[in-house]
């Protein structure tokens, strides 16, 4: 093997928080914990094969986004909005957390990937474009629609 | 472009569990044992590969990185296989158990230590030897201090019974586990056989 690779139990311990929070995020509280489920059998499975021990944090989390649009494919579920809607909702006084996350799950599919990979993920542009394959100017610019969409959702103040 | 909206995705905290996996290549389990406290690890066949003394955490790292690099790094806490290897210690502990019957692989032993461990099995259950004498077993009559090397790194302790060796004086000498250790597994053979 040309790289030596930590066991894998360390990464677990050191990353199933984030690619739980992550999965959760993409995919709501019903699929989170399956879609995490998955991310972590196809990891271990691809695991010795991997030639580059660094960012293996960007590696699991780049994997827990492609399970959770699998996820997403596979369903048919609630519609994606693909344009703002007519007239924005009108902003509650105390935005929730409900209203944030099903606003993040209704966006167009590469937007919300990129929003909760850069911001729930903490992954840089860099990162986030290479788990969408694409660039990072294209990545900055699905978090900013991402994040005027979420606004006209009236899910800010 | 701090705002609640990103503060609130940055700080997203939902309930979750880790994850449940079962299909590694090595299993691993640290156990507080009547000796104190080991590492097991055995393959996902139950074919043990790791039965040592890990006192302190970096211990624990230091075998699993171990094992990651030189058996697989799909290296699981609490994977399948464990359950032969850890009952086994336990009935041994309790005094149930003279033999272990359990699979070993010597993957973590060097050539040296593959020629010296296997001779362990010819000092059965509360017999003690020397380390000059084990040394005459494998043809070395000389090395008897390379052979106390060889069974202070052994890696399937209690399971290969270095602690059976002791030095031409009678006395304890060492042991991976320390001689509180070595002293409890020899009277634990000595009252185990005394009952017979």
């Amino acid at each position: 093997m040309v790289v030596d690779l930590p066991p894998f139990s360390q990464l677990v311990d050191a990353h199933w928080r984030d690619v739980a929070r992550l999965a959760h995020a993409l995919a709501g509280p019903d699929e989170g914990p399956d879609v995490a489920q998955q991310a972590w059998t196809k990891a271990l499975a691809a695991y010795p094969t991997l030639r580059d021990a660094r960012n293996l944090r960007s590696w699991l989390l780049t994997i827990t986004a492609r399970c959770a649009t699998d996820e997403h494919r596979a369903r048919a579920r609630r519609p994606v909005l693909t344009d703002p809607p007519e007239r924005a909702a009108p902003a509650p006084p105390d935005p929730s957390d409900d209203l944030l996350w099903d606003g993040v799950r209704r966006l167009p599919r590469r937007q919300r990937a990129a929003v909760v990979l850069h911001y729930v993920g903490d992954l840089d542009h860099a990162t986030v474009a290479a788990a969408l394959d694409t660039t990072p100017a294209a990545s900055r610019r699905l978090v900013s629609d991402a994040l005027a969409t979420l606004r006209t959702l009236g899910v800010t103040r | 472009m701090t705002d609640d909206l990103v503060l609130a995705m940055r700080g997203y905290d939902p309930s979750v569990r880790p994850p449940v996996l079962t299909d590694g290549d090595v299993s691993y389990v640290v156990d507080d044992t009547a000796v104190g406290r080991m590492l097991l690890a055995t393959r996902s066949d139950g074919t043990a590969l790791a039965s040592t003394f890990t006192p302190t955490d970096a211990d624990v790292d230091r075998v699993l990185a171990r094992l990651a690099r030189t058996v697989s790094p799909r290296v699981l806490r609490g994977g399948r296989g464990l359950d032969g290897l850890r009952t086994q210690l336990d009935d041994y502990l309790a005094g149930r158990l003279e033999a272990f019957t359990v699979p070993i692989d010597l993957v973590l032993a060097t050539p040296f230590q593959r020629q010296v461990l296997p001779a362990l099995a010819g000092v059965p259950y509360g017999r003690r030897t020397t380390y000059g004498a084990l040394a005459a077993t494998i043809g070395r009559p000389t090395a008897s201090r390379a052979v106390g090397a060889a069974l202070g790194a052994n890696p399937l302790c209690v399971v290969l019974p270095c602690h059976r060796v002791l030095a031409a004086s009678g006395s304890l000498t060492g042991y991976a586990g320390g001689l509180g250790a070595k002293a409890h597994l020899l009277e634990l053979e000595a009252r185990a056989s005394d009952d017979r």
